[in-house]
């Protein structure tokens, strides 16, 4: 295996700062900003509530849209065209792993929708969006199974790493975002991209949980600080 | 984001057979859980294309046709041919398929089938280069859905590989102050590496090999593991809506790549047949 040092100094099993804040928006009825690094991203949950073009309305479940947007300003040169196929295709694999951390059936006729914007790309932007929107979905109140925690993991030179930034996501030979609901074992989203032995992927999938669950308890911790803080305003704390 | 039905309603009466089957070991089809349906394939039969296939999997009907232009290359790599992967659901696939621009899941699939060409370089773009910084081939690889029965990702794959097998495209070269020169000759490309798209989903507590469409509207979600040779793997896609543990993930992985060397030649044994 060759020595690869990480560009920016970190351990290979090491994620960058992590910072998570909920209720960062007004209007919305759940909000949340998470950052790694560099790698900044804004969620905004409206709903439950009334979903307008009837017909898409389910009688035993609530609809789930999501919208992953990157900002034209948030990628090294300027993204002009409003709506790649990237974000389509990423859009319809974070509505499917938001979708199974909801309790759909308590809200049946309605549409609960997410919209994430990326605020500044560094890597990995897909499961930052997918830990703010989660984050921004507990904020609402929304019912749900679990949080999720999702990461990055990918090979560079020949090394596994965790948390990929821009440089290693553009050098790397494979790179797999995953998803995990971490109190029930599931995984909720997986992507691969690049070449990797079983073996590795094996390792790699490890590595990721491990990073997973760091991601899981900023989350929570986020969470309850956020209670307290209504809780000391009320006078309950 | 309105989108086209990709699965199917299954009235309630119909997904407790299909349970109480899959309880008893057996499917719909008489299938066990890991075997393929069959397999046929067309190629070369559209004679405008530069490079075509017809893969049908059971009464799964998939075409790719490859056309070859020149354009320029991409400033990133000055020195390499572009591939694009595109991918439709037309109506005449499904009754719930509409006209329009492609949805999510066209996307999605499209995305896919490019996923196992690109990064693993199955085709030798270095070798799509006429004038380093100005002038590359660009191979487009068009998927249509014919018949909509369920797996329609691996039927793409094996379609746009096979059609990228026999696609030939016109030689040019550059020629000081004339410009770009047709050589008259033809160009055949050359694939690196032969990769399969191998889709299990998983219903309950079973694991299914190419999930027929009621199988895969009933799945809780569905994983393609695209192998290559080597026993690598060189993508991976989780769809649909539902969780899945690691352990049950492994077993899909290591079941994809068991099956590979089988899938492969099956595929090379129908080209042959029908050369």
């Amino acid at each position: 295996m060759s020595e690869y040092k990480r560009v920016d100094g970190r351990a290979y099993d090491e994620i960058r700062p992590v910072k998570a804040e909920v209720r960062v928006l007004k209007n919305a009825d759940g909000s949340a900003i998470f950052e790694l690094g560099n790698t900044k991203v804004i969620a905004a949950v409206y709903g439950p509530r009334e979903l307008h073009s009837k017909h898409m309305a389910s009688s035993y479940e609530s609809l789930v849209r999501v919208r992953y947007h990157m900002v034209p300003f948030s990628t090294k040169d300027r993204k002009s065209q409003p709506f790649t196929r990237r974000e389509i295709e990423i859009s319809k694999v974070l509505k499917e792993a938001l979708s199974a951390s909801i309790r759909r059936e308590l809200f049946p006729r309605s549409t609960i929708d997410i919209y994430i914007e990326v605020l500044n790309a560094d890597g990995s932007t897909r499961v930052a969006s997918l830990n703010a929107a989660s984050l921004a979905l507990a904020d609402a109140g929304v019912f749900m199974y679990d949080l999720i925690a999702a990461v990055s993991v990918g090979k560079i030179n020949g090394q596994l790493v965790v948390d990929l930034n821009e440089y290693e996501d553009q050098n790397s030979d494979s790179d797999i975002p995953i998803a995990f609901m971490p109190s029930l074992n599931k995984v909720v989203l997986l992507q691969m991209d690049g070449t990797m032995s079983l073996e590795e992927i094996r390792q790699a999938l490890k590595m990721a949980k491990n990073a997973a669950d760091k991601i899981y308890q900023v989350e929570k911790d986020c969470l309850k600080g956020s209670l307290e803080s209504v809780l000391k305003v009320y006078g309950l704390l | 984001m309105d989108n086209i039905k990709y699965n199917v309603l299954i009235p309630k009466i119909r997904q407790k057979f299909i349970l109480n089957t899959l309880k008893e070991n057996k499917r719909i089809d008489n299938r066990s859980f890991y075997e393929y349906r069959a397999l046929k394939i067309r190629y070369g039969h559209l004679p405008n294309a530069d490079g075509s296939a017809e893969v049908s999997l059971g009464n799964t009907i998939v075409l790719a046709g490859v056309k070859v232009d020149i354009t320029n290359p991409f400033p990133s790599e000055p020195d390499k041919g572009i591939i694009i992967v595109n991918a439709e659901f037309p109506p005449v696939a499904s009754p719930d398929f509409e006209p329009g621009p492609p949805d999510e899941n066209a996307i999605e699939l499209a995305r896919i089938v490019d996923r196992g060409l690109r990064k693993p370089e199955i085709v030798d773009l270095s070798s799509l280069c006429i004038v380093p910084g100005q002038k590359v081939y660009r191979i487009w690889i068009d998927i249509y859905a014919l018949n909509h029965d369920g797996n329609m990702i691996d039927a793409a794959g094996i379609a746009a590989v096979v059609a990228l097998m026999n696609t030939k495209y016109k030689k040019f070269t550059f020629v000081q102050d004339k410009g770009l020169v047709d050589t008259g000759e033809k160009a055949q490309l050359t694939l690196k590496n032969f990769p399969v798209y191998v889709t299990h989903v998983k219903i309950g507590d079973h694991i299914l090999l190419d999930p027929v469409l009621e199988e895969e509207s009933l799945a809780d979600c569905k994983i393609t593991t695209i192998v290559s040779e080597g026993n690598l793997i060189t993508g991976i896609q989780k769809s649909g809506v539902g969780g899945i543990s690691l352990d049950e993930l492994e077993k899909i992985m290591q079941n994809s790549i068991n099956l590979y060397q089988t899938i492969k030649e099956n595929i090379q044994k129908e080209v042959s047949k029908n050369g």
